[in-house]
Formats: C-alpha cells, structure tokens, sequence
C-alpha cells in the first residue's frame, strides 16, 4: 500500500492508504478528524469542505494522492476555536442543526483570505456549492459580513 | 375521607424528589404523573417510577440540567433547559446542559416529532425548576429563621433585604435534602414578566461544539475496537437478497464479515418491527474498506411484485380515476367530508372554477446519511441512536433481545424533517451488531461495536417519502363573488385527504374524498408538517384561483371567509382551529409586507399570500417574486406572521426555524422530486435532488411573532407548508400563470442567478 507524507492542521503525518482513498476518509478514519463532514459523497453539497493550500475543496472527491499541500480543517481553522468567522458563527446563532457548518465555515474562510470585504453577490457565488438542508442562509451571509467588517453582532 | 390526603401525600412523593450526590451537592428530579398512570402505580401501589434527574446543584454553585429531548437541529437541547433554568432563577451563565439517555422509566415524550416539545413540556420543565427554587427558599427559612415569603433569589443565590444575608443554592444543599419537596399545586411559576431566560434569543448550547468541528453527531460516534458497516438493500421497494459472492466479498482488503440478512417476513420492508429490510451487509475495518467491498458485489435479488409499479403508472391510474370518480358521491372509506349539496350548488352557481394539481413524492434529504452505532455483547444492546422517535422494543426485537436488555444513548442528529422518525438505521445495524457479535463469539473472539454508515444515494432509496398528491379541485361562486361550494377529490397514492381543511366550516357545501391508486407499493411517511406540506400548496393554491375568478383581493377573500364560519365545520377541526388567529397572521402579513401597495411594483414583479394552520400554530406569509423571461424566478422578499402563542421560548431559534421553513419549501417548489421507475427510485444524488442555495434564498425573511393569549406551542413544523403557495400565487399575480404541478422545474422554470 502506498505511503504519503501530509500535514493537517500544522502537523506532519505519514499514512498508509490506498492512492484513491478520498481526503474525507483520511481525516475521519486514518486522522480522527471528525469535524469535517460526508454528506454525499460526490461535491454537490460541500459538508466535507477543507482548505489544501489555500484552496477551498470538496474532500469527499479528492483523493490522497493528489493532496499534495498543507491540509487545513475546521479543527485547525484557529488556534483557540475564535477565528471571526466562528466567533460570528457563534454571535449571529447561525446554526440549526450544524451538520453543514463545519464546510460553510472553511468555504467562508476561503473566501474571506482572496476578498476580504465581500459584496452579497460575492458572497452568494462563493458559498452556493454549500448546502444548509435546514435553510440557515440568511444568517450565513449576515455572519460573513459581520467577520468581514470586524464587528461583533 | 382518606383518599384525599392519600393523593395529596402522592403528590408530594411522586413530583419532586431530591438527592444529595458527592462532595454536597444536590439533585433534583421531577417525577411524572403520566409515568405513574401507566405503571398502574397510584395511592396504595408501592411499585414508583424512577424520578427524572433534571438539575444537579453542584458544590461550585454552577448546575447541570439535563435536556431530554432528541437534538436534530429544532434547538430543544437549549430551550427546555432555559424554561428549568428560568424558574429555578440561576444565571444561564452558571449552567452545563447534559443530554439524556433514552429512558421511559424517567422521561415522557422523549420525542421529536409533531412540534409538541413545547407545548407537551413548557409547564413540566418550568415547574421542575420552580420545584427547586422553592427548596432554596424553604431551606434558606429554616436556615435563618425567617419567613419565606421575606426571600428573593437570583443568580442561584437566596436573599434575605432585611438582614443583609445571603446564601448559595449550593450552601443550601445539605439542608434542602432534608426537607418535603413542594406539591404541584403549592408552586408558583414566573410571572412572565419576570423571566430572564425564557424569551430570550439565546445561542445554542452546542454551538462552540459545531463551529470548531467536535464530533458531536452521531456519524462521530467511535469506540474502541469498532468496526464500521455499510449495508446494500435491494433497489426494488420489498425485493429480497437471494445470494450473493460473499466469499470474494470477504477477500476484500478491511472486509471483516459480509452477510446476507434475511427478510423478517415475507416480503418485508424496511421499518418492519420485527427486523429490518433484507439486504447484503459488509462490515470492514474502515467504512471507505466497507464501501469500496460495495462495488464489487453482486447480489442475486428476488424484486418481488413492486417492480412492476412506476411514478407514470400512478399518474396514469390517478388521472383515470379522476375522470371516473371526481363528479360522483363519495363511496366511503377512507378521510371523508361531505356536507350540504355540493352538486345542487355547483348547478346554481353563477361561476365555476376547476383545475387539477399534483406534486409528487419527497425525500427528506437531512444532510447527515442515516447511521447508527451498536454493541452487542452478553445478550444485551448498547446502541448510539439519532433517532427522532428512540424505541428500543423495535431494536430489541431486530437483535432478538428484550426492550430491558437495550441501553440507548441519544446523539445529536444532523437534521431530522421527520426521516428519523422511522428508525430503520438502528433496526439494521442492532442486527447486524447482533450477528457480528455472533460471528465473533463462534471464533473465539472479543465482541466489537458496529457503526453503519448508508450512502447519500442509500438515503434517496430507502426513505419513507412524502406522499405524492392527485387533487382535482372543483368550485362554485354565486352571484356576487361568494364561493358556495368546494370540492376536492383524491386520487390517493398513500396521500394525505384534506377532509377537515380550511375552507370547511367557511362555505356551505363541501366535499373531499378520495380513492385509492392501487396497488402501490412505496414506503410513505412523515415529512415536516406532514398533514399540510403538500395540501397547503394545493389549497391555498386554488382559494387563490376562486378569490381571482371571483374579482377578489386574495387577501381579503381569505378574510372574509374565515369571518364567516357556517354550519358544518369539523368537530376538532385539525386538532382546534382558531379562525380569529388565522384572521391575525394575514392581517399582520398584510400590513408588514405593504399588500395594499402592491399594484406599484414594478410590471414582472407581484406578491402572493397564503396561510395555513398546521400543528396548533397559524402562519401567513407574503412573497414577493419577479419572474423574468425563460421562466426564471427571482423571490425578492419574504414576510411571515407566525401566531404560536403568548410565550417565544427563544426567538433567535425560532426566527431561524421559520426563514429555514421558508427556503425548505423553496427546495419543494423548484426541483425536488423523486420518481419511481420499475418499483425504485430513480434520484441517487443531490445533482438530480437540488435543494435551494444560498444564491437563490431571498436577502430578507422578515418574522414578525404575534404572541397572542394562547399557550404556547411548537415552531418546527407550521413555518413550511403555506410558504410554497405564497410563491406559487405571486408567480401568477406577476404573470398570469398558474403553477398547478410541482417541482415547477417540469414547467421549464428556473432560479434566476
């Protein structure tokens, strides 16, 4: 089985998985990584959203072997859990159920590093891959806006 | 009489109980008289139910308050807490919120379903913390030596003004211990002016947990040793697995076990009490091993008789039916209303209107793929479930154990919308746990915990679908725009009869029946708001067409109609429906949202309204829309009026439940459809299953809660159903086109982007 050297969150690991082996199951099953998402398993929802690089990706259809930059996940989005997404996230209630909020959170964080003061339009473009089954958009957009301009709700 | 003072000493032993726990603390439990009825137990039965352990007072003076509902997303895990917080007058700021195991010896209606939590635990959670507080005062008097009626609390802290003195509730403990708990009826609640926790929009308890990724669902659920199951049912409603290559199955790299489980019964399906659907179940190391093992396995299936049905087929018979039935009399049977004569005032009528509506049948689609996690070790069940009804008879009848013998921790669940009500999930893998445990034991080795996880597709295939609907509507306005006779006939795959909606009680003649679409062979359930999801579209739909046949504001023609109740109405219409209330939310819709203004939008752009009372509460909204050329849709703005009584337990939540309504429906509007095509479902993934998006949802959903004198009473449910007809009917005020079939995808709409 092949071997493969990747950091997650600012650690190291070297796992021995199968080169088609999707990210997502990597960090839940090999990494103990919970926080990120499965919720269907083919892109069309982003539950399992995660940085590589800079990059927002859909985990569940990214296999190892072409994980070649440092990994980030919603457990490492911020050393002491207060990046000014989840502190809003937190402030503004968004979440219902919260099964979707780990992957809105990494998509929003994205988007905030390349447009730091986003429009609606923006914002509405970069989070539509992201799906909240219970409808909690407004609060979503709301809370981007809110970190965005550094206030507190 | 001695049967008095027997009851009252009753009272006092079976509500309140308090324990003193290690270090000096204190626990308070309430017991529950519902319990106590049906144990039989009573004045003179020795045989008492486990008292429920809903606060903790911890030597720290901080408290721990259990919260005994099912958690999937409706935020109960922080509002019955608030109402015990509240009332036992702590700080929210000095409580941790503990989840409660599945235990009907202790807890009533551990359930979620039917928004009933706040209207079945509002009083019970508010007087076991007014229980509690009522000891502090008490030990508090005894301790000092004055009356209590000199004390306040605040803060978990009781207070005497008139020397200045002060105490802990924790101080208190050892003395409260002690002392004969209050009787129900010598409790005070909160004057609701008072409250300082109940009404307040506080965030989720669990929201920290969410937003920094801690594995709070149930799909995070890991124990040592466990081995993770992926389970293959046959793709046919009732097919069954005959045999399949197991033994290359096993090969596979992880692959542990891989069985065929059997039907229960004949021909049985999944739900069945007795065990769960057949299938092919492939238990590995990982569960990406277990699902892998999936695509190379070849199951030989015995389809059974379903095969041959198809969404077509039903729609064809449904349609044939129609033709047939639709002008005549009821038969009988099944939901029936039929009152006046509705035939003599369609042949009077000066006016009539007709139009045929379908919309077809849904999946729940919660994000989270259904799973569950057992351990079947010694002849007993340890089971993690996220199931909106926990039943451990049904697990124990798959693994073959007794109720007794199942241990049933709940775990928060990544939405319900009433999948979970049916626990298919932990039927499976309580037998596949069982056999795995089994297999183990033959070999001479260690039981394992089992998690099954299904696919996203396995979701689509195998839910209990929101029943599809076939309404052929018929109606009669007399003279002056007054409608005097209303028909609705069902052509029925499994579907909800709308035989005690409004318009009954509102017009004179009034017919709903139905007949059955037969055979039909698909797993029905509920679906959020499952009496009217689907019957508020098509009802308040066609009201909307009557108001415009007759030269009405539609508005205004709802209006008049709910001022002007006739003679027969439903004995319990709906479980007591209100119409002054419903005359309240489109009214306070009406001036939120400028219905009277709306002649100057912009040509392309209009509103519609509708209501609908559904699971005791009573919601209208208003949407704007501008509909553009090729059909696409735009939904500008929203406003709801929501009367769910005089007391909001916390309005961030149930603000976020009605907008969350709102773009539900908008999912049920534009593309949600499941179709059947030789007895399977043809939808696997969201890609042909879209739900609304953030950049189709509307920048605003204003909520406006009307807080009327009524009791309070459940938000999950009555936010969704009239939304969809709101749209429907603006999409036809700005264009004068009537949306009759849903997903309106079938008619070449689409969002606008």
């Amino acid at each position: 089985m092949p071997s493969y050297n990747l950091t997650v969150n600012g650690r190291r690991h070297t796992v021995d998985v199968p080169e088609d082996m999707p990210l997502l199951w990597v960090l839940r099953e090999v990494l103990d990584l919970k926080g990120t998402k499965f919720g269907c398993g083919a892109a069309f929802c982003g539950a399992c959203t995660v940085h590589v690089g800079n990059n927002a990706v859909r985990s569940c259809s990214t296999s190892i072997s072409r994980v070649n930059q440092p990994v980030t996940t919603i457990e490492g989005l911020s050393a002491d859990g207060n990046h000014p997404l989840q502190v809003a996230w937190r402030d503004i209630d968004v979440p219902q159920c919260g099964y979707c909020q780990a992957g809105q959170l990494m998509q929003a964080a994205a988007l905030l590093r390349t447009t730091p003061k986003p429009t609606d339009a923006q914002i509405s473009s970069a989070m539509s891959g992201n799906v909240c089954r219970c409808g909690t958009y407004t609060r979503i957009r709301e809370a981007i806006h809110a970190a965005a301009d550094g206030r507190r709700a | 009489m001695t049967t008095g003072k027997k009851h009252s000493e009753m009272d006092r032993r079976t509500f309140l109980q308090v324990t003193t726990v290690a270090g000096g603390g204190l626990m308070i439990a309430l017991y529950t008289p519902e319990l106590l009825a049906q144990r039989g137990g009573g004045p003179g039965n020795a045989v008492l139910p486990l008292a429920s352990n809903y606060i903790t007072i911890n030597p720290d003076n901080t408290f721990t308050i259990v919260a005994q509902n099912p958690e999937t997303g409706q935020g109960i895990k922080t509002a019955l807490p608030q109402l015990i917080a509240d009332e036992l007058d702590v700080d929210w700021s000095q409580v941790t919120i503990k989840q409660a195991d599945y235990d009907n010896t202790k807890y009533v209606s551990q359930t979620e379903g039917g928004s009933r939590a706040i209207p079945t635990h509002y009083t019970r959670m508010r007087q076991a913390g007014a229980g509690g507080r009522a000891l502090m005062i008490a030990a508090a008097a005894q301790q000092w030596n004055v009356p209590a009626s000199e004390l306040t609390t605040g803060s978990g802290m009781v207070r005497h003004a008139g020397s200045g003195r002060s105490a802990t509730y924790a101080s208190l403990a050892a003395r409260a211990a002690t002392l004969t708990p209050p009787a129900p009826a010598d409790l005070r609640l909160k004057d609701p002016k008072d409250f300082k926790i109940i009404g307040k929009g506080l965030a989720g308890v669990e929201n920290r947990a969410i937003t920094t990724g801690q594995p709070i669902f149930s799909i995070d659920v890991k124990l040592p040793g466990m081995l993770s199951a992926v389970f293959e049912k046959c793709p046919v409603f009732g097919g069954t697995a005959v045999s399949a290559n197991l033994d290359e199955i096993k090969k596979l790299p992880g692959v542990r076990h891989a069985f065929i489980v059997p039907a229960p019964t004949p021909g049985g399906r999944g739900g069945a009490a007795s065990g769960p659907a057949s299938g092919v179940a492939i238990v590995a190391d990982r569960w990406w091993q277990a699902q892998n093992a999936r695509k190379s396995l070849k199951v030989l299936w015995n389809e059974g008789p379903v095969a041959s049905q198809s969404s077509a087929g039903y729609a064809a018979q449904a349609q044939q039916l129609s033709a047939t039935r639709a002008s005549q009399k009821p038969a009988g049977g099944g939901q029936t209303a039929d009152i006046g004569d509705v035939d003599a005032a369609f042949a009077t009528a000066a006016k009539i209107v007709e139009a045929s509506y379908t919309f077809p049948l849904l999946s729940h689609a919660p994000l989270e793929p259904q799973n569950s996690t057992a351990h079947f070790k010694d002849g007993k069940l340890e089971i993690w479930s996220p199931s909106q009804i926990p039943n451990p008879g049904q697990v124990a009848a798959s693994a073959g154990i007794q109720a007794g013998d199942v241990l049933m921790h709940l775990v928060r669940a990544g939405g319900g919308f009433g999948r979970r009500l049916n626990s298919d999930y932990d039927i499976e893998v309580a037998k596949i746990a069982r056999i795995v445990s089994d297999e183990r034991a033959a070999a001479g080795m260690p039981t394992v915990p089992v998690k099954l996880v299904w696919t996203r597709e396995d979701d689509m295939h195998f839910d209990q679908y929101r029943p599809s609907g076939f309404h052929y509507f018929k109606a009669g306005i007399d003279r002056d725009g007054k409608m005097i006779a209303f028909r609705d006939y069902v052509a029925s795959t499994a579907s909800v009869i709308p035989a005690n909606e409004f318009p009954r009680g509102f017009v004179p003649n009034f017919r709903v029946f139905s007949d059955p679409v037969t055979p039909y062979g698909i797993p029905t359930g509920a679906l959020r708001a499952p009496g009217t999801n689907g019957v508020s579209f098509v009802m308040q739909s066609f009201i909307d067409e009557v108001a415009v046949a007759a030269g009405k504001d539609p508005l205004q023609f709802r209006l008049d109609l709910l001022a002007s109740p006739v003679a027969g109405g439903p004995a319990t219409p709906g479980g007591g429906f209100n119409a002054s209330r419903a005359r309240g939310v489109l009214e306070a819709v009406r001036d939120m949202s400028n219905w009277n203004r709306r002649a100057s939008l912009p040509k392309g752009t209009a509103q519609g309204c509708a209501f609908q009372f559904a699971h005791s509460g009573y919601v209208a909204y208003v949407a704007e829309v501008s509909v553009g050329a090729d059909k696409k849709l735009k939904i500008n703005k929203a406003w709801a009026a929501v009367d769910v009584g005089r007391q909001i337990v916390n309005p961030s939540t149930s603000i976020n439940l009605v907008q969350g309504g709102f773009i539900e429906a908008m999912s049920h509007l534009m593309a949600w459809e499941i179709t059947i095509d030789k007895g399977r479902v043809v939808q696997n993934n969201f890609g042909q299953y879209q739900p609304a998006r953030m950049m189709q949802s509307p920048p605003l959903i204003e909520v406006k809660f009307l807080q009327t004198d009524y009791d309070p009473t459940g938000l999950g449910e009555p936010a969704l159903p009239p939304a969809l007809p709101a749209v429907t009917n603006a999409i036809f005020a700005a264009t004068g086109a009537r949306i009759r079939t849903l997903p309106m995808v079938r008619e070449g709409y689409s969002w606008s982007t």
